[in-house]
């Protein structure tokens, strides 16, 4: 098997990944201005909905049943996408998809494709095992191209270009473009990328995307997007290329009134996103004459295995908990050493590669619990946080010594002698505790003062 | 053992004893229940809000007349199902009898019709039938005249959905607004790759 999540297996660890982040002045300037404007935008068209708590609930508890029941879903997806004339793949892993996906696009002799932004492709590093085979991805989705253009990458699921601001843009778009004159304004920003890929649009044989959801009951497909480059991808080309993870299906064409309410207002503070596509399979004379679905499982089944944390699957990657986490919004993105990153990040990437890597992630954040509450299918991230702590202590890799602390603490705390004891112990050592410092805490916090009578001494005393 | 055997023998092991899970409750709004004249108000301010340019008309051809000179058009590209009689004198209109796209592109603009329209969110539903035109026709233009019959508009998103049951396997395109993004400094910008310009028509009631 070969799961990978983008490159977090071989990124740094959380904390010194932060550390250097944090001295990044113009990174997180632009971060936080960015953050603050769809968190406001968010509460405004979120505020105006009085249904939004039930519509939470209904999400939560169409994704509950759709794992539950899933190969029933994904076989049933798989009968009507196939009616409908689409071909369906299944891969393992991140080579298998990739491999899928080249020899479609070699078998139709081309040496180009147009793409939708799609995580699931920066997942399995799709772009870079097309390169190896000759084979030239263009990103299309502006944020995507941005990071395409510049080597960069991406620091949010929603909007992986936020680190960027406007004259980064500008500088970076007259160099890659060849341009000799392009104003600072977003909109000509926007219109120059418009030109740079018209033509691509009108010319590339084989469409590529990702999708938001795909319905079991029709066999159909839905992608949400802004650009309308989406819609480009997904109509001119004559051979279209959906890759989805397998949580990403729902049971029926109905369930959609719940997302394509949720997705919107939490993603971009939108009431509804400028375009949405959905077809089923292929229609004759209109759109590719083509159509193949890739199902990636890289990791999932995995998640899936542990009831205590596998409502991570029903991530609809809107990114409000990125928005709204007070780490996320001092650290940026990059710092998660994933394309997943933010408190979703924190909890998905380490789940999918088997706790093997980046566990360092579920420490990344204070547990205030606001991404839950912004949550639109209500994932408890803080409760799968501790419980992927746990884990992490299991394997023996936590951070700070938390393991041998708390063994300390379950020693001290099952017997009520030695929790006297143990409190005696830190009341005289509280100074020198001071002075030392526990590592990775009082350096930046003052240690609480230690009463000079416990409970225990003033009880006996009464 | 296939990718697809293997797949789904791991989702039964990881799922192990795990029970089907109960249907999902649906208790969130079905409509608003707003009268016609609301409904329309609403649905005429959201597009509004996106920077779309709403005509209500009792005539067909003298909205699309009235239309296209307030844009400085001569000719537009229409589906081949559109009722000949929607049509204005005094303008070209070239029926897409499967043109090339080169020839989208140069276009003027595109006219359809649609399947339905959703007051809350300012939204145009398009399953791309006879009178609508296939996909390509309202996305390769830079301007899109759509027109929406009154009845067609509905409260909520999910009586939308519910609308297009009959045409379910159809393409289907929801249209809120010109074509736009957010990706620089998340503010909304008119106008990335589809229709840059949005005009909507909106008859009877």
């Amino acid at each position: 098997m070969s799961v990978h999540v983008g490159e977090a297996a071989t990124a740094p660890d959380f904390k010194k990944a932060a550390h250097v982040l944090l001295g990044n002045t113009q990174i997180r300037a632009n971060v936080r201005r960015a953050t603050e404007t769809i968190r406001n935008k968010r509460a405004l068209v979120v505020g105006e909905m009085p249904d939004w708590e039930q519509l939470r609930d209904s999400a939560q508890q169409i994704k509950r049943r759709v794992l539950a029941s899933l190969p029933g879903y994904l076989e049933q997806f798989e009968a009507a996408c196939t009616a409908a004339g689409g071909q369906v793949h299944w891969a393992r892993d991140a080579d298998e998809a990739n491999q899928i996906i080249t020899g479609i696009i070699q078998s139709h002799k081309q040496t180009e494709i147009i793409k939708v932004k799609t995580m699931t492709s920066d997942e399995t590093r799709l772009n870079v095992a097309l390169e190896a085979a000759g084979i030239t991805p263009w990103e299309t989705d502006l944020a995507d191209l941005i990071i395409q253009l510049g080597h960069d990458k991406p620091s949010h699921i929603v909007v992986p270009a936020l680190h960027k601001n406007k004259s980064e843009i500008r500088q970076l778009f007259l160099e890659k473009m060849n341009l000799t004159e392009l104003g600072d304004k977003p909109e000509d920003l926007a219109a120059a990328a418009r030109t740079y890929l018209r033509e691509r649009f009108l010319r590339v044989k084989v469409g590529f995307s990702g999708a938001n959801f795909a319905v079991a009951e029709t066999g159909s497909v839905c992608v949400v997007e802004s650009e309308g480059n989406g819609r480009m991808c997904v109509t001119l080309p004559d051979v279209m290329i959906t890759m989805l993870g397998i949580e990403k299906i729902i049971p029926s064409f109905n369930d959609l009134e719940v997302f394509l309410q949720l997705l919107p207002r939490s993603a971009t503070g939108e009431r509804m996103n400028p375009y949405n596509s959905i077809w089923t399979g292929v229609t004759p004379g209109d759109g590719p004459r083509e159509f193949h679905v890739i199902l990636l499982d890289n990791g999932r089944t995995k998640v899936l295995a542990d009831p205590e944390s596998r409502e991570t699957l029903h991530c609809i990657r809107c990114a409000a908990c990125l928005n709204t986490c007070p780490v996320y919004r001092q650290t940026g993105g990059h710092a998660y050493g994933s394309i997943y990153s933010g408190p979703i990040g924190a909890i998905l990437t380490p789940q999918l590669q088997s706790m093997e890597h980046s566990q360092s992630l579920p420490y990344a954040s204070s547990l205030c619990g606001a991404c839950y509450e912004v949550c639109p299918v209500k994932i408890n991230i803080p409760e799968i946080l501790i419980h992927l702590r746990g884990k992490v202590v299991r394997n023996g890799d936590a951070p700070m010594g938390e393991g041998l602390g708390m063994k300390m603490a379950a020693f001290a705390m099952s017997d009520g002698s030695r929790l006297a004891g143990a409190q005696k112990l830190v009341q005289l050592g509280h100074t020198p505790l001071e002075a030392i410092g526990l590592p990775g805490w009082s350096t930046t916090r003052d240690l609480p003062s230690i009463p000079k009578q416990t409970f225990r001494e003033w009880w006996n005393k009464r | 053992m296939s990718a697809k055997t293997e797949i789904l023998r791991n989702i039964r092991e990881a799922l192990g004893a795990t029970k089907e899970a109960p249907v999902p409750q649906r208790e969130y709004r079905q409509t608003l229940a707003l009268s016609t004249e609301a409904r329309i108000e609403l649905f005429t301010d959201r597009l509004r809000d996106y920077n779309a340019t709403v005509y209500r008309a009792a005539s067909i051809p003298d909205t699309i007349a009235r239309a296209l000179t307030n844009r400085g058009k001569t000719s537009l590209i229409i589906p081949p199902g559109l009722p000949p009689e929607w049509l204005p004198a005094g303008f070209r209109f070239l029926p897409d009898t499967g043109l090339d796209y080169n020839t989208i592109d140069a276009s003027e603009g595109a006219l359809t019709a649609c399947t339905a329209a959703i007051a809350l969110t300012g939204t145009i539903i398009l399953s791309h039938a006879a009178h609508e035109g296939r996909r390509a026709l309202s996305l390769i233009p830079d301007y899109h005249l759509c027109l929406v019959r009154a009845e067609q508009i509905v409260d909520s998103v999910p009586e939308g959905i519910r609308a297009l049951a009959p045409h379910r396997t159809r393409p289907i395109t929801t249209i809120s607004g010109p074509s736009a993004t957010a990706d620089i400094e998340m503010i909304r910008v008119k106008g990335v790759h589809g229709p840059r310009t949005l005009d909507v028509m909106i008859l009877g009631a």
